[in-house]
């Protein structure tokens, strides 16, 4: 069945991942004797587990010139381990009604199990993530099957005009640091099958992992399995970051291309995670552009004129300076004048903030939907794996919502002069006239 | 990188293994039916009106309305302004949105708990009382054309399929893209969402879904206060508009701007209907699962990971429709092999059921997973009311959703043999190909020519 959403919230979404803790909401949080940080939320609900093993493994990490070094290691890391090949460990996972998932971004590698909390279900998949952890085979055929397929999906993403914008944009931002480095056709083909193997053996350590539990077992089932995953690892070393990334200055990058619609992104470096003004950012861009329907930019640009159907605006912190980014898209004819639009927007907001009722509302939102942003056992791994991954404190979530009512028009006003300077703003632009 | 999902599909409505009274169910006297699951795990609720009515009920030349009222659906009433439905949500700390099938139109608000009856005050207002004001139809649809271009007009692979599906249907409506074509949407009128709007959203053309940490007693006094005063009226004959039997394979190709070729092969296929009494649209649906159902699934195993013919390949299937049925295989061929290669291999994996079935273990390793994957569901409300929604939507009583589930169960390796004889023919079939084009004018390499 095909579905038209009146919108695509998704972009908007990504900066909202890190929030909350309804109330009960308990983490539990320890240091396993091979010195990984394992976080575990008690949830006798459904009768169900999830566990995710998080690594600073993203493609931050990967070596100059071995670009799509991180992604293609965490995608083969379950194609075969131990005495399991790739058809046994997906085969004994569906016997059971498992599903592994995960994945590799600019700082994270993961991999997370769904499991019935049956024991002899959950043993079993405890079992294969264990396997997968610690004895992963990266079988030289599979490797280069995997890289064939990588290679394919990269020249696809080469025609879309919304993939070229994303990642022109990340390397007009980070010119100079890993963050602006992208997989290539090219890099993945000359990857070797031990230079995957390096790092997971550099990365995938107890010192550079945390576990994150959520679901219907007690806290010494939960330190049983915690321990029982990274046992079989080498203790090693957190992992080294790369120097901070420079902010460029601003420019524009027009790429042509034969769409109908033009695809813009306008943002710069902004905010790395645990930084104070994550919060006066937060409630801020619920009024530029983060609000969905509500947003000035959503206003100004799709109802009033018509130019877009999907307008946003958001702040990805990450483990370095992590972007702020508008997008949209508009028939390519439209383009200078929807940047127009969207940059008026812009600076506006930046010389006088949100009206008080523009805050009022922000927070009365922001605030009133935290039930929402931990209503199942998804959404509560997804937030306790991030404060876990990045080292938030563990009352992050409890004080969500008093942080969000701190914040005044002058803290507003302040944060966004500090980081987001219009002379510095990257514009990207792919089939604009 | 992952590419198997080419068609979005919704997961089949299975699962619901609640007490037996709940969810709950009452008809107000204007014809509105309200069902409410209980759901007491988080102090939140998820309301769905959904509308029967959607792009299958549109006529030629007004393709789109469906979705274009779906958009006025926020722009106000005489009593909340155009844009205040969205900021009314926002203040109660709720998300909402919408969205449009060929089946149906839903409409959606996530609350905490003490809100939801205002998101039902909300929702029985435009039930009855919208404003189609010509002014801000003039910018919403050209947002809807952007959505257009966004989706289709721009993605080679949404291309092909709304070309398959004007191929694969003459007679019934399920040809016309559920967005419309763009020609229509540039000359439809404010009037012609009005009519729409006033031929199709009444009371008994809808129903409400509840599902949350809420009393149902309450949530149905709630619905009689605020739903219960507007009036109901007969709704227009809907023409069955049936779909004349294909008799040969039917073919087309999209040209776009691309790397990778794409294949689909869609073969007529039937719809649950009676879910007592019907047995193929199971059996179908166990098909695809041992086809397709995890990483090491037939189609994976062999095509992608064993024989390398395919970088990606799926099949889907939707059982449950108010229109006809269609199954659909699809793929891209990996560097080197071509789409006719694909489909071959395509075929080789049909055809290797039809003469030998599926084996006990493959039955069993797809019923493990039905069996967890109820479980799953009841992690997310909005989840459960989008099952009892769609399920009501093709017109199956969502209190026959269990029993869906107990008769998938029971699928035999001979019932999975026979669908795949019998549907799998050559005589309902349409292939549809994606050619890709180089952005730049060049010819591309020609290890990827298309032989068609």
């Amino acid at each position: 069945m095909k579905m038209t959403m009146k919108k695509l919230l998704t972009a908007v979404v990504a900066l909202l991942a890190a929030h909350s803790a309804m109330a009960g909401v308990k983490i539990e949080h320890w240091v396993s004797p091979t010195g990984a940080r394992v976080y575990f939320v008690e949830s006798r609900v459904l009768p169900m587990l999830d566990v995710q093993v998080d690594f600073a493994a993203g493609s931050m990490f990967d070596p100059a010139g071995k670009s799509g070094t991180a992604a293609l290691t965490r995608s083969t890391l379950d194609l075969g381990a131990g005495t399991r090949d790739e058809t046994a460990i997906a085969e004994q996972l569906a016997d059971i009604g498992a599903t592994l998932g995960g994945g590799a971004d600019t700082d994270r590698a993961s991999i997370a199990v769904r499991t019935l909390a049956a024991p002899e279900k959950r043993n079993a998949a405890i079992d294969i993530l264990r396997n997968v952890l610690q004895a992963p085979r990266f079988d030289p055929a599979i490797v280069e099957r995997e890289k064939a397929r990588t290679v394919a999906g990269l020249k696809e993403a080469l025609t879309r005009p919304d993939a070229i914008a994303g990642k022109a944009f990340w390397s007009a931002l980070y010119p100079a640091h890993p963050y602006g480095r992208q997989a290539t056709p090219e890099s993945v083909a000359a990857l070797a099958r031990d230079e995957l193997a390096a790092h997971y053996a550099r990365y995938y350590t107890a010192a550079n992992a945390s576990i994150t539990l959520v679901g219907d077992i007690s806290r010494a089932e939960a330190e049983k399995i915690a321990e029982s995953l990274v046992a079989g690892l080498p203790a090693g070393a957190a992992a080294t970051l790369p120097a901070p990334p420079v902010i460029a200055p601003g420019n524009t990058v027009k790429l042509a291309h034969p769409a109908s619609q033009a695809h813009v992104l306008i943002g710069l470096p902004a905010i790395e995670r645990g930084n104070p003004d994550f919060f006066p950012l937060l409630v801020g861009n619920y009024t530029l552009g983060g609000g969905g329907f509500v947003s000035r930019l959503m206003k100004e640009v799709r109802d009033k004129r018509g130019y877009a159907y999907s307008v946003y605006s958001y702040f990805s912190p990450l483990r370095q300076t992590g972007p702020f980014q508008i997008g949209l898209q508009t028939k390519r004819s439209q383009a200078q004048d929807a940047i127009k639009v969207t940059r008026d927007v812009l600076a506006g907001f930046l010389k006088e903030g949100p009206s008080t009722e523009e805050l009022a509302a922000a927070k009365a939102n922001l605030t009133g939907s935290f039930p929402l942003r931990l209503d199942s056992n998804k959404k509560i791994l997804d937030n306790v794996a991030v404060i876990g991954f990045y080292g938030l404190p563990l009352d992050w979530l409890d004080r969500y919502q008093e942080k969000v009512q701190a914040v005044t028009v002058d803290a507003v006003k302040q944060a966004f002069s500090r980081r987001v300077r219009p002379a510095d703003l990257i514009t990207v632009t792919v089939a604009a006239d | 990188m992952r590419i198997r999902h080419l068609i979005a599909i919704l997961v089949a409505p299975w699962l619901l293994t609640a007490a037996l009274a709940n969810p709950f169910e009452m008809t107000l006297k204007n014809g509105l039916r309200v069902i409410v699951k209980e759901d007491r795990r988080a102090p939140t609720a998820a309301q769905m009106v959904w509308y029967r009515i959607g792009s299958m009920d549109e006529v030629d030349g007004a393709s789109g309305v469906a979705h274009v009222l779906e958009h006025m659906m926020f722009k106000g009433t005489p009593s909340v302004g155009p844009g205040e439905f969205n900021k009314l949500v926002a203040a109660a700390g709720g998300r909402d949105n919408a969205f449009t099938s060929r089946d149906y139109t839903a409409y959606f608000q996530q609350v905490p708990n003490e809100k939801l009856a205002e998101m039902m005050r909300l929702e029985a207002d435009r039930m009855r009382h919208l404003n189609v004001d010509a002014k801000e139809f003039a910018q919403e649809i050209k947002v809807v054309m952007e959505e257009r271009r966004m989706r289709t007009d721009d993605n080679p692979q949404s291309r092909l399929f709304e070309q398959m599906n004007a191929v694969a249907f003459q007679a019934h409506p399920y040809r016309r893209p559920i967005i419309g074509w763009m020609s229509d949407l540039e000359n439809m009128s404010a009037a012609d969402a009005k009519a729409w709007y006033d031929t199709w959203y009444v009371p008994n053309n809808a129903y409400v879904v509840i599902v949350g940490d809420v009393d149902h007693r309450e949530v149905f006094a709630l619905a009689e206060k605020y739903y219960g005063a507007l009036e109901g009226r007969a709704l227009p004959a809907r023409k069955p508009q049936v779909e004349p039997a294909q008799d040969g394979t039917r073919r087309v190709n999209v040209k776009a701007p691309a790397e990778l070729p794409v294949l689909i092969m869609g073969y007529k296929a039937p719809i649950l209907r009676d879910v007592d009494k019907d047995s193929d649209p199971y059996a179908l649906q166990m098909l695809a699962a041992i086809l397709d159902g995890h990483d090491a699934a037939r189609f994976n195993k062999k095509l992608v990971r064993e024989d390398k013919v395919a970088l990606s390949v799926g099949i889907d299937y939707d059982a449950t429709a108010r229109g006809p049925g269609m199954i659909y295989l699809h793929g891209s061929p990996s560097e080197g092999k071509t789409v006719a290669d694909l489909e071959t291999a395509l075929r080789a994996e049909v055809a290797r059921i039809q003469k030998e079935g599926v084996s006990e273990p493959e039955l069993k390793r797809a019923r493990a997973q039905l069996v967890a994957a109820e479980v799953y569901k009841l992690d997310s409300m909005f989840g459960q009311a989008m099952e009892i929604g769609q399920a009501e939507s093709a017109g199956i009583p969502h209190q026959k959703i269990d029993r869906m589930l107990e008769k998938l169960q029971q699928v035999t390796a001979a019932e999975v043999q026979a669908v795949a004889k019998k549907y799998f023919t050559d005589d309902t079939l349409t292939i549809g190909v994606l050619e890709p084009q180089p952005l730049d004018g060049k010819a591309r390499r020609p290890s990827v020519a298309i032989r068609h």
